[in-house]
């Protein structure tokens, strides 16, 4: 009796956070992650999404790695320099004007003299390529990120950063090609090259986790707080750190291990 | 079993002694300089890693990594708030298991290497910091410059390696969440079991490959 009442709790707690939606943070059952309020409906996404990924994305990207490196090389410049125009927007709407101007440099050199961007010329110029998005832009005007959330196809995500996903595309260079068949290629093609550039790294992810789908979502909550401060996060001193050496002498010391004892001595 | 393991312990900790010796007065950002490019020579040279020999791989990380990593410090971080309910011998095991986890994985990820080039960016402490974060970027062509970030600490002379960032993601913190849900499940011993599973089978994967 006990146990179905738990578990039709559960069951009435899950379709409450889908009918509430996404602005709720306290949907969170005992011991659920605080920014993953639609957990189960992210999991299931992920399932499909890794899914897909196994069967097509990947043995696709991994067929498009036999390439060799210089085209792999130009198709990433390429769709790199159609990127820089928007970044250099998004760090002129971040306020910062160096980077901006830089960002519109690069457009410059590396579509004349880079020949349609397929050289980056402009990096080896010292005109660092850097990396915005208009999630991140929101995120420096203190917008919060909102519940993670993973999305078809495209994976780990949140709120704020899909929103800003949507302004992204709707300006993207890509999406503006008039021809179908030119566009579908082109946005194809710039995926696979996404794509390809992570092989070792994803395989990298599926030996480090426990479980991936938490190991990626915690991956991508620092990673982007990591892009919204360009790479100086707040470093703030681990709380649990301090907590646990400071029990460690005071809980344990007639049994410590050596190993314990080295730490107590910091 | 539990004297076998403090004498493991005890073992590994004088092995690991002994190596640190040599950085003993080395600035942080030299230790991390003189270790990676160390590592990345014999990367280089060594067509075995560079096919993907995962043995020699961690051979390399066992010799030339590890004792410059506080594997005890890692795991506390790691772990998080249940660090306190775990018994020293749990405690030992756990780091233990973590540790061959990090090394297996990140091994791994070396027979990955392709010529990048990594940047060491300027080095900003003041000499009485015993807590520093060395900053580092890995370059390739047509992509990104990706950073890698080492936080190191001050035991006596010698610094020590406690967490390595990634993209700005610590390799440590981000296994907070699925040690915490292990840990909720099952308990400590619950999170031990779950780590063994876990080296068992990247074991049978790399016996399999071969």
């Amino acid at each position: 009796m006990k146990n179905r009442k738990a578990e039709s709790g559960t069951v009435s707690r899950g379709l409450a956070c889908l009918a509430l939606g996404l602005g709720l943070t306290a949907c969170a059952g005992p011991g659920g992650h605080p920014k993953d309020p639609l957990e189960p409906l992210n999991r299931a996404t992920f399932a499909f999404n890794e899914t897909a990924d196994k069967y097509v994305m990947r043995p696709v990207a991994q067929v498009y790695d036999y390439a060799p490196l210089p085209i792999k090389v130009g198709v990433g410049n390429f769709f790199g320099n159609i990127g820089d125009i928007w970044i250099g927007v998004n760090n002129l709407l971040q306020g910062k004007v160096t980077d901006g101007l830089s960002d519109g440099g690069r457009v410059l050199v590396n579509s004349t003299v880079g020949i349609f961007g397929l050289f980056d010329i402009a990096t080896e110029l010292g005109l660092e390529k850097h990396d915005e998005d208009l999630g991140q832009t929101l995120g420096k005007w203190g917008v919060g990120d909102g519940p993670y959330l993973v999305l078809p196809l495209l994976g780990p995500s949140n709120v704020r950063d899909t929103v800003g996903l949507i302004g992204d595309l709707s300006v993207d260079p890509v999406f503006q090609v008039e021809e179908v068949a030119t566009r579908n290629s082109l946005t194809g093609l710039r995926f696979v090259s996404k794509r390809a550039q992570l092989l070792g790294a994803d395989t990298t992810a599926e030996q480090a986790a426990l479980d991936k789908y938490g190991y990626l979502r915690s991956f991508y909550i620092q990673y982007r707080l990591n892009q919204v401060y360009d790479g100086q996060p707040p470093r703030v001193k681990d709380p649990d750190d301090d907590e646990a050496s400071g029990d460690d002498g005071a809980s344990a010391p007639q049994a410590a291990p050596q190993s314990d004892k080295k730490e107590t001595q910091e | 079993m539990k004297r076998i393991s403090t004498v493991l312990a005890a073992l590994a900790l004088s092995v690991g002694v002994q190596f640190s010796a040599f950085a003993e007065g080395m600035a942080p950002d030299a230790l991390v300089k003189g270790v990676t490019d160390d590592v990345i020579t014999i990367v280089r040279q060594d067509k075995a890693i560079q096919s993907g020999d995962t043995r020699k791989a961690v051979e390399l990380v066992e010799t030339k990594v590890i004792p410059y990593f506080d594997f005890a410090h890692m795991t506390r971080l790691a772990v998080g708030k249940d660090w306190k309910q775990a018994s020293p011998e749990q405690k030992t095991v756990l780091t233990q298991e973590f540790k061959s986890l990090l090394v297996r994985t990140y091994s791994n990820a070396l027979t990955q290497y392709r010529n990048q080039q990594i940047d060491f960016k300027p080095f900003k402490a003041k000499p009485e910091d015993t807590d520093v974060v060395v900053r580092t970027e890995v370059r390739q062509p047509g992509a990104k410059p990706v950073q890698i970030d080492y936080a190191l600490d001050k035991q006596g002379d010698a610094w020590k390696v406690y967490d390595v960032m990634v993209a700005g993601v610590s390799l440590v913190t981000n296994y907070r969440d699925s040690f915490g849900q292990e840990v909720r499940a099952g308990g400590i011993d619950g999170l031990i079991k779950s780590l063994k599973d876990k080296n068992k089978q990247l074991d049978t994967t790399a016996s399999a490959k071969k």
